[in-house]
C-alpha cells in the first residue's frame, strides 16, 4: 500500500489527520489511502474514532486538521438509516439527485424495495429502512461509499441477506467501500482489506485474499481473525 | 406537549375493535346532561324563575336567531367580524412566520429579531387597546391590528422553535446528498418545522377570536361585538346569547379547518393508519 503515490490512483488520501475534542485526541496524525474499488473494513474498539474518521471523509467535520483529499463523489449510509420521514421512499432516494427517475427505480429494485417505493419511511421495517438508505447512497454511483455500522441494528438473518446484497452491489458498481463494523467476522467475510483503528492511528492493515463467497472456517480467515482479535486487545477464543 | 398532542391519536385510536352498540350507547349518554340542562333552563324561564332580563329562554333564543338571520342582521354582523379576523390573521400570520424564518434561518437574524419578540411577547396586548385607540382612532385599524398582534406571537414562537428543533442528523444527510442551502431549507428545514408551526396556527386562531371579541367590545359600530353591545343596552339577552354562540361556532369551525390541514400535511406521521 505504501508504494502508492498520494492522489494517484486513490479515491481518498489522508495524511496526518488529527482531531481532538477538547484535550482528548481521537485521531492522531492518521495516514490512510483508499484505492478505487477497494472494499475496506474498519475495525476498532468502541470510542476509538471510527465514526470520527468517517465523518471527516464525508466532509461532515470541519475541525479536523491535516491533509484530506477525496476525489470523486462520496455517499454515506449512517448507522441509523436517517431517511427523511416526510418524503416517501422513492423521494428519499431521488433527493438532491438530478438523474432520471428510472435510476432511482432501478436502485430500489436492486435492494428489493420496488413495492415500498411510495411508502412513508416510518412504516418501513428496520431492514427495509436500512436497504432504502443503502439504495439512496448507491444511486449516486459514488466513487467512495462510506458505511457506518449499517448492519448493526439488523437481526442475524436480515444481516446475511444484506451482506450478500452489499457484496453483489459492490461487484456490480465497483465503488471503493469503507465499512465500519464492530464485527470481526463481518469484516473478514466482506472486505479485501481490514484495518484496525487504535490510539488514533491505523494500527493494523492486512489484505484478505480468500475468494468470495467466503466461509468462516477458511484457514486464511482463521489466522487473520486471531491476529485481528489480538490487535483489538481481545484474547482469541480457545477453540480451533 | 405538542408532539404528544399530535401523535397520540395516531396510535391510540383503536381501529381494530369496532363496537357499534357500545359506541352508540356512549354517544347517547353524552347527550343526556346537555339536554337535561336545556330542559331545566326552559322550565325555569317558562315558570318565571329565570327572568329574560338575566337570561332568555332557549326557545326565545332559537326564535331570535332565526329572526336575526332572516332580517340579515346576523349575516352582516358575521361578515364584518369575519373580515376583521381574516385581515388581522393574514397580516399577523405573515409577520409571525416571516420573522420566525428570519430568526430561525440565520444567527444574525436571530440576534436581531428574537430579543425584541421575547420582550414584546411579555406585553399584555389587551392592555394596548387605549394606546391603539390614541394612535389609530376607533375605526377598523386598531381592531385588525389587535388580532394581527395576537396571531403573530404564537406563530412566531412555534415556527422558530420548530425550525431550531429540526434534527441535525437530517441536516448532515442533506450535506452528504449535496443539497444546497435553498434545497436544505425547502426539503428539510421547513417540512421539519411544519408540525410545530401547525400547533402555533391552532393557538393563534384561538387567540384571534379572543382578540376580536375584546376589540369589538370596546368600540364598534358594526360586527358581532357591536350587535352584542347594542343588545345589552336594550336588555336583549337572547341576542347576546346568539352572538356568543356564533363566536364559538366560528372558533370551532376554524379549529376543525386546522385539524383537517394537519391531517393532510402530516400524513407521513400517521402512516401507521394507512
Ligand atoms: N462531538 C463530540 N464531542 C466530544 N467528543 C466526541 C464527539 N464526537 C466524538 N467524541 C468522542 O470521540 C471519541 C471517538 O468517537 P467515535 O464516535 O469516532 O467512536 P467510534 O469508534 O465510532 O465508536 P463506536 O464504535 O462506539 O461507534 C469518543 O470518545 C467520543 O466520546
Ligand atoms: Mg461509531
Amino acid at each position: 500500500m505504501a508504494a502508492r503515490l498520494p492522489g494517484v490512483d486513490t479515491v481518498a488520501s489522508v495524511r496526518g489527520l488529527t482531531r481532538a475534542f477538547g484535550d482528548r485526541v481521537v485521531l492522531d496524525a492518521l495516514d490512510l489511502e483508499i484505492g478505487p474499488g477497494e472494499f475496506i473494513a474498519l475495525l476498532g474498539r468502541s470510542g476509538s474514532g471510527k465514526s470520527t474518521l468517517l465523518r471527516a471523509l464525508a466532509g461532515l467535520d470541519r475541525e479536523v486538521t491535516g491533509e484530506l483529499s477525496v476525489t470523486g463523489s462520496v455517499a454515506v449510509a449512517f448507522q441509523e438509516p436517517r431517511l427523511v420521514p416526510w418524503k416517501r421512499v422513492l423521494a428519499n432516494i431521488t433527493l438532491g439527485l438530478d438523474a432520471p427517475a428510472e435510476r432511482a427505480h432501478a436502485a430500489l429494485a436492486e435492494v428489493g424495495l420496488t413495492e415500498r417505493a411510495q411508502a412513508w419511511p416510518l412504516t418501513l421495517s428496520g431492514g427495509e429502512a436500512q436497504r432504502a438508505s443503502l439504495a439512496r447512497a448507491l444511486v449516486r454511483e459514488p466513487g467512495l461509499l462510506l458505511l457506518d455500522e449499517p448492519f448493526s441494528a439488523l437481526d442475524a438473518l436480515t444481516r446475511i441477506t444484506i451482506h450478500q446484497l452489499v457484496v453483489e452491489l459492490w461487484a456490480r458498481h465497483r465503488p471503493a467501500v469503507l465499512l465500519v463494523t464492530h464485527d470481526v467476522d463481518e469484516a473478514l467475510l466482506l472486505a479485501d482489506r481490514v484495518l484496525v483503528l487504535d490510539e488514533g492511528r491505523i494500527a493494523h492493515d492486512s489484505p484478505v485474499t480468500a475468494p468470495r463467497p467466503r466461509h468462516r472456517d477458511n484457514p486464511e480467515l482463521i489466522t487473520l481473525r486471531a491476529d485481528l482479535l489480538a490487535a483489538l486487545g481481545v484474547a482469541p477464543e480457545g477453540r480451533s | 406537549m405538542s408532539v404528544i398532542e399530535l401523535e397520540a391519536p395516531a396510535d391510540v385510536r383503536p381501529r381494530s375493535r369496532p363496537q357499534p352498540a357500545r359506541t352508540w350507547g356512549k354517544a347517547w349518554q353524552r347527550w343526556l346532561s346537555p339536554v337535561a340542562v336545556l330542559a331545566i333552563w326552559q322550565i325555569a324561564s317558562s315558570t318565571g324563575l329565570l327572568p329574560p332580563r338575566l337570561l332568555a329562554a332557549p326557545a326565545t333564543i332559537a326564535a331570535t336567531a332565526a329572526n336575526l338571520i332572516e332580517t340579515g342582521i346576523l349575516p352582516t354582523a358575521v361578515g364584518v367580524s369575519l373580515q376583521r379576523v381574516l385581515l388581522g390573521f393574514a397580516a399577523g400570520a405573515a409577520a409571525g412566520i416571516l420573522l420566525a424564518l428570519v430568526a430561525g434561518l440565520s444567527r444574525p437574524g436571530e440576534n436581531a429579531v428574537d430579543p425584541l419578540m421575547q420582550m414584546l411577547r411579555a406585553l399584555p396586548f389587551f392592555g394596548l387597546i387605549p394606546l391603539f385607540i390614541l394612535w389609530f382612532g376607533i375605526g377598523e385599524t386598531p381592531k385588525v391590528l389587535l388580532v394581527a398582534l395576537a396571531v403573530a406571537f404564537p406563530l412566531y414562537l412555534n415556527t422558530f422553535a420548530g425550525i431550531r428543533g429540526v434534527d441535525g442528523k437530517l441536516a448532515e444527510v442533506a450535506h452528504t446528498l449535496k443539497l444546497g442551502r435553498a434545497a436544505l431549507i425547502r426539503h428539510i428545514v421547513l417540512p421539519g418545522a411544519l408540525p410545530q408551526t401547525l400547533v402555533g396556527l391552532r393557538q393563534s386562531l384561538g387567540v384571534a377570536w379572543l382578540a376580536l371579541i375584546v376589540a369589538e367590545q370596546v368600540n364598534a359600530t358594526a360586527g358581532l361585538g357591536y350587535m352584542i353591545n347594542d343588545a345589552r343596552e336594550f336588555l336583549r339577552t337572547d341576542v347576546i346569547v346568539v352572538g356568543l354562540l356564533v363566536y364559538s361556532a366560528l372558533g370551532l369551525l376554524t379549529d376543525s379547518l386546522v385539524r383537517l390541514l394537519e391531517r393532510r400535511a402530516l400524513s407521513w406521521r400517521r402512516g401507521f393508519l394507512g
